[in-house]
C-alpha cells in the first residue's frame, strides 16, 4: 500500500491501515499476516525437526554408540556404561521428538496454518478467514505448544535423562507412570493437547470460512482444489483430534490421579491406547499429505497450460481418501494380536484407499499430458512429489497386508514408506507451494538457478537417504534402535551420505531466502501466465492489507 | 484499494485475547505438571501457578467474549456472518461430540470385551496375574457395586429433559418479545441445571467405587465427570444469556448467544441419554448389576 494512502484519512473505516510492528504481527487479525506467522514458525520449528534427525543419521552412520556417547561424555557423563545408557535414552528422546515436531510443528502449520491461511480466503475471493481473532489464538496455541514440547525436552524423564523417549505414537506402557514416571511425558501430553485445540479451532475456521465467504457465483462444484484439499484436512481434524485429545487425557488421568485406562494390572488395555490413537493417526497422516495434494493440482494445471483433469474426480477422491481415512486405522496396529477376521477387514479397507490416490496420480499425468509444459521452479518440486509420493504409496500397499505387515512391522522399511510419502511428499509439496507462491505472499522473486539447484540437491539427497532404509527393512533392520549388527552398516553409511546431501540442499534453500531478500526483484502480479487462473493471480503481488473490498463475481463456467 | 468495503464480512480489528489466551494456557499447562508432578523446584502438590493459569484463562474469555457482544450489538454481525457464527457453533459440537466418543469407546471396549482381554493374555502361573484374572472375569469387576439406574439417575434424566422443554420455551418466548416469560422460563433452565449438578454431586459422594480404585471407576467417572463438567459450563453460558436478557441484550430478532447456548444445552442433555441408556441402564439390565 503507497504511504499517501496510510496518511490519507480513512476515519470512517479503520481497518485499511496497516498497523504498527507488535499491533501487527502480535495482535493479528490478518490472515496473511497470520499464514506468514505460521510460514515463519515451521521454518523454525523445522530446523529443530532437521537438526534431530541430522543426530540420527549422525549416530547410525557406522554401527556401535559412538557420537551419542560422546555428546553425553560432552555434558558430563563418565565414558562407558553411563555414557552408553545416557546414549541409548537420548537417541529415544531424539527420534521422538524429530516426528512430532516434523508432525505437528512444521508439516501441519505449514501446509495448512501457512499456505491455508494464505490463500484459502484468495483463492475463493473472500476478505479474510470468517473468525481473524480465532485465527490468531490457533497460532499462538501453536506457538505455546510448542514452547511446552521444547520444555519437556529439558525435563527429566524420571527414568535417568530428559525428555520422552516411547516414540512420537505415545504407546503405554512407555508413556505410563512405569516407563516415564517424570513430567516430561505430562508436560508432552498437554503440549498435544494445546496443539489441538489450536488445530480444532483452525479447523472450523476454514470449513466456515470455505462453506460461507466464498464470492458470489463460486459454488463448491469450481472452488479451487487447494480449498477442497483444506476443506476435507479441516472436516478430519475436527473430528480426529477431539478422539487423540480423549486418549491423552486417559494417559494423563492414568499417571497422575490413579486411573486404569491403559494399566493391564487394574483390568485396563494398553491397546485401546493404540486403537484411539490410530483412529487420530491415520486421519493424521491424511491431513498432512492432502494440502499437499491441493496445490501439487494447481502447480500442474499452471505449468501445463491445461486446466486439471478430471476436476470433480480429483475433489471426490480427496473427500473419499478423508472418509475412508477414518475406518482403516488398525492397519497400524497388525501385530498386537488382532483376530483375522478383523485384520482381513483393515486390509481390503486400506487397499481401497488406492484407488481414489489412484486417480488422483494418473489425473495429474493426464493433466501433463499434451500440455505445453514448462519447468519452472514449482513445477519440478510438483513433478518430484508425484514421483516420489507414487513411490511411498506403493510401499504403503505393500505394507497395507497384514501377512507381510508381520515381517515389517516396525522395521526400517516402514521408516522408508512413511518418509517417502511425508518428508518426500508431503515436504516436496510444501515446497513446490513456497516457490508457487513465493513472489505472490512476499512481493519479491526468487532466483531460479538456486530453486533448480535446491531441487536437485533434495530429491538426489533425500532419495540415497531414504531409498536404502527399504533394503535395510527387508533385512530385519528394526525401528528406533540406536545400534545395529555390522551386516547393516553399508546402507546406513548411504543413508547417512544421504542426509548429507540434503544438508547441501538446506543450505542453497537459506542461501535463496537471503538472496531473494537482498536483491528485491520486484514481483509481478502473475508470473506464470495464463495457466495460473485462480483469484490469488488477479491481485498485485504482495496483495494489499485488505484485498477484495469489493467481492469478486465469478462466471458459472469459469473457475478451477 | 483501499476503496470502500463493500462486503458484509466481518474485519476484526487487531486484538490482545489470542496472545494473552495462548500465554494463559502455557502457565495453566505449566502449573497442572508442577501441581502433579513438582517443576522447576517447586514441590509436587504446588498448585497456585495453575491457579493463576486457570485465573488467566477466565480472564480472557471474558475478555474476548466482551468484546464479541459489544461488536454484536454495533452490527457488525451482519445476516452473513451470522451464518458463519451458526456454522462455527455447529462444528464445535460436532468436535465435543468426537470428543465424548472416546470416552464411550473405552467404556463400551471395558463392557464388550473385558472376558476377551482376561482371556489368554494374563499369566495363569503368576500370582499377581490370577488374582487380577479373578477380578477382572466380570464386568463391572468383582467388589463394583453399581447404581440403580432408576434411582437418581432416571430423576437426573427428567430433571434434564424438562430443563431442555424450559430452554425451548425461553427461546419461543424470546422470538415473540415477551421477555418476562423468557426469563422465567431461563431461570428455571439454570435451577434445572443447578440441581441436575448437585443431585450428580450427591452421587458421587453415595458411589461405591472410586475413580483411582478400579477399573469400572475409571471408565464412569470420566464418562459423567466431562459430561458433568459440560454441564456445569452450559448452565454458566444460559446464566449469562439471563444476565444479558435483563440487561436488554437481546431482542427477538438477534439473540444468537441465547441460541447458541440452548444448542450446547441440547447437546449436554442428548449426551445425558446416552450415558443414561448405556452407561446406567444398559449393564443393569443386560448384566444385572
Amino acid at each position: 500500500m503507497p504511504m499517501d494512502e496510510l496518511t490519507a484519512d480513512h476515519a470512517h473505516d479503520d481497518h485499511d491501515h496497516r498497523p504498527g510492528f507488535f499491533k501487527r504481527w502480535f495482535l493479528s487479525t490478518n490472515h496473511k499476516d497470520i499464514g506468514t506467522l505460521y510460514l515463519v514458525f515451521a521454518l523454525i520449528a523445522g530446523v529443530v525437526g532437521y537438526s534431530l534427525s541430522g543426530l540420527i543419521r549422525l549416530e547410525l552412520a557406522e554401527p556401535g554408540i559412538g557420537p551419542m556417547s560422546q555428546l553425553m561424555q560432552f555434558f558430563g557423563a563418565q565414558a562407558g556404561d553411563e555414557a552408553i545408557e545416557q546414549a541409548k535414552q537420548f537417541y529415544n528422546v531424539v527420534i521422538t521428538y524429530h516426528g512430532l515436531i516434523m508432525i505437528f510443528f512444521m508439516v501441519m502449520p505449514a501446509l495448512i496454518g501457512g499456505f491455508g491461511n494464505w490463500f484459502v480466503p484468495l483463492m475463493i475471493g473472500a476478505p479474510d478467514m470468517a473468525f481473524p481473532r480465532m485465527n490468531n489464538i490457533s497460532f499462538w496455541l501453536t506457538v505455546a505448544a510448542f514452547a511446552l514440547l521444547m520444555l519437556s525436552l529439558f525435563t527429566p524423564s524420571g527414568t535417568g535423562g530428559n525428555g520422552f523417549g516411547g516414540g512420537w505414537v505415545l504407546y503405554p506402557p512407555l508413556s505410563s507412570l512405569k516407563g516415564h514416571p517424570g513430567p516430561a511425558m505430562d508436560l508432552l501430553i498437554l503440549s498435544l493437547h494445546t496443539a489441538g485445540i489450536a488445530s480444532i479451532l483452525g479447523a472450523i475456521n476454514f470449513i466456515v470460512t470455505i462453506l460461507n465467504m466464498r464470492a458470489p457465483g463460486m459454488t463448491l462444484h469450481n472452488m479451487p482444489l487447494f480449498s477442497w484439499s483444506i476443506l476435507v484436512t479441516a472436516v478430519l481434524l475436527l473430528l480426529a483430534l477431539p478422539v487423540l485429545a480423549g486418549a491423552l487425557t486417559m494417559l494423563l488421568t492414568d499417571r497422575n490421579f490413579g486411573s486404569q485406562f491403559f494399566d493391564p494390572s487394574g483390568g485396563g488395555d494398553p491397546i485401546m491406547f493404540q486403537h484411539l490413537f490410530w483412529f487420530f493417526g491415520h486421519p493424521e497422516v491424511y491431513i498432512m499429505i492432502l494440502p499437499a495434494f491441493g496445490l501439487v493440482s494447481h502447480i500442474i494445471s499452471t505449468f501445463s497450460n491445461k486446466p486439471i483433469f478430471g476436476y470433480l474426480g480429483m475433489a471426490y477422491a480427496m473427500v473419499s481418501i478423508g472418509a475412508i481415512g477414518f475406518i482403516v486405522w488398525a492397519h497400524h496396529m497388525y501385530t498386537v494380536g488382532m483376530p483375522s477376521d478383523m485384520k482381513a477387514y483393515f486390509v481390503a479397507a486400506t487397499m481401497v484407499i488406492a484407488v481414489p490416490t489412484g486417480i488422483k496420480i494418473f489425473s495429474w499425468i493426464a493433466t501433463m499430458w499434451g500440455g505445453s509444459i514448462s519447468f519452472e521452479v514449482p513445477m519440478v518440486w510438483a513433478i518430484g512429489f508425484i514421483f516420489l509420493f507414487t513411490v511411498g504409496g506403493v510401499t504403503g500397499v505393500v505394507l497395507a497386508n497384514a501377512g507381510i505387515d508381520h515381517a515389517l512391522h516396525d522395521t526400517y522399511y516402514v521408516v522408508a514408506h512413511f518418509h517417502y510419502v511425508l518428508s518426500l511428499g508431503a515436504v516436496f509439496g510444501l515446497f513446490a507451494g513456497w516457490y508457487y507462491w513465493f513472489e505472490k505472499m512476499f512481493g519479491v522473486k526468487y532466483n531460479k538457478t538456486l530453486g533448480l539447484a535446491h531441487f536437485w540437491t533434495m530429491f538426489i539427497g533425500s532419495n540415497v537417504l531414504f531409498f536404502p532404509q527399504h533394503f535395510l527393512g527387508l533385512n530385519g533392520m528394526p525401528r528406533r534402535y540406536i545400534d545395529y549388527a555390522d551386516g547393516f552398516a553399508l546402507w546406513h553409511y548411504w543413508s547417512s551420505i544421504g542426509y548429507a546431501i540434503t544438508m547441501v540442499g538446506t543450505v542453497i534453500f537459506f542461501v535463496s531466502l537471503v538472496e531473494a531478500a537482498i536483491r528485491r526483484r520486484k514481483a509481478e502480479a502473475n508470473p506464470w501466465g495464463p495457466g495460473a487462473n485462480t483469484l490469488e493471480w488477479t491481485l498485485p503481488s504482495p496483495p494489499p492489507f485488505h484485498q477484495f473490498n469489493e467481492l469478486p463475481v465469478i462466471e458459472p463456467d469459469k473457475a478451477h | 484499494m483501499a476503496d470502500e468495503v463493500r462486503h458484509d464480512y466481518h474485519l476484526v480489528n487487531p486484538s490482545p485475547w489470542p496472545l494473552f489466551g495462548s500465554l494463559a494456557v502455557t502457565v495453566l499447562a505449566i502449573g497442572a505438571v508442577t501441581f502433579m508432578k513438582g517443576l522447576f523446584g517447586f514441590e509436587q502438590g504446588y498448585p497456585w501457578i495453575m491457579v493463576a493459569g486457570f485465573a488467566m484463562v477466565i480472564w480472557v474469555m471474558i475478555g474476548w467474549w466482551r468484546e464479541v457482544i459489544k461488536e454484536g450489538r454495533a452490527g457488525d454481525h451482519t445476516p452473513v456472518v451470522e451464518i458463519g457464527l451458526k456454522y462455527g457453533m455447529v462444528l464445535f459440537i460436532a468436535s465435543e461430540v468426537m470428543f465424548f466418543g472416546a470416552w464411550f469407546w473405552s467404556f463400551f471396549e471395558f463392557t464388550i470385551f473385558f472376558d476377551a482381554r482376561v482371556g489368554d493374555t494374563f499369566d495363569y502361573t503368576n500370582a499377581i496375574y490370577a488374582e487380577g484374572l479373578e477380578r477382572f472375569a466380570q464386568w463391572p469387576p468383582t467388589g463394583v457395586k453399581t447404581f440403580d439406574p432408576f434411582h437418581l439417575p432416571l430423576m437426573n434424566t427428567l430433571i434434564l429433559l424438562l430443563s431442555g422443554t424450559t430452554v425451548t420455551a425461553a427461546h419461543h418466548a424470546l422470538q415473540h418479545d415477551k421477555l418476562d416469560n423468557a426469563k422465567l422460563m431461563l431461570f428455571l433452565t439454570v435451577i434445572l441445571g443447578l440441581v441436575f449438578t448437585s443431585l450428580q454431586a450427591i452421587e458421587y459422594a453415595e458411589a461405591q467405587f472410586t475413580y483411582d480404585g478400579t477399573l469400572y471407576g475409571s471408565a464412569f467417572f470420566m464418562a459423567t465427570g466431562f459430561h458433568g463438567a459440560h454441564v456445569i459450563i452450559g448452565t454458566i453460558f444460559l446464566a449469562v444469556c439471563l444476565m444479558r436478557i435483563y440487561a436488554g441484550n437481546m431482542t427477538s430478532k438477534k439473540h444468537l448467544g441465547f441460541e447458541f447456548a440452548a444448542w450446547y444445552w441440547h447437546f449436554v442433555d442428548v449426551v445425558w441419554l446416552f450415558l443414561f441408556a448405556f452407561v446406567y441402564v444398559l449393564p443393569h439390565l443386560i448384566l444385572g448389576h
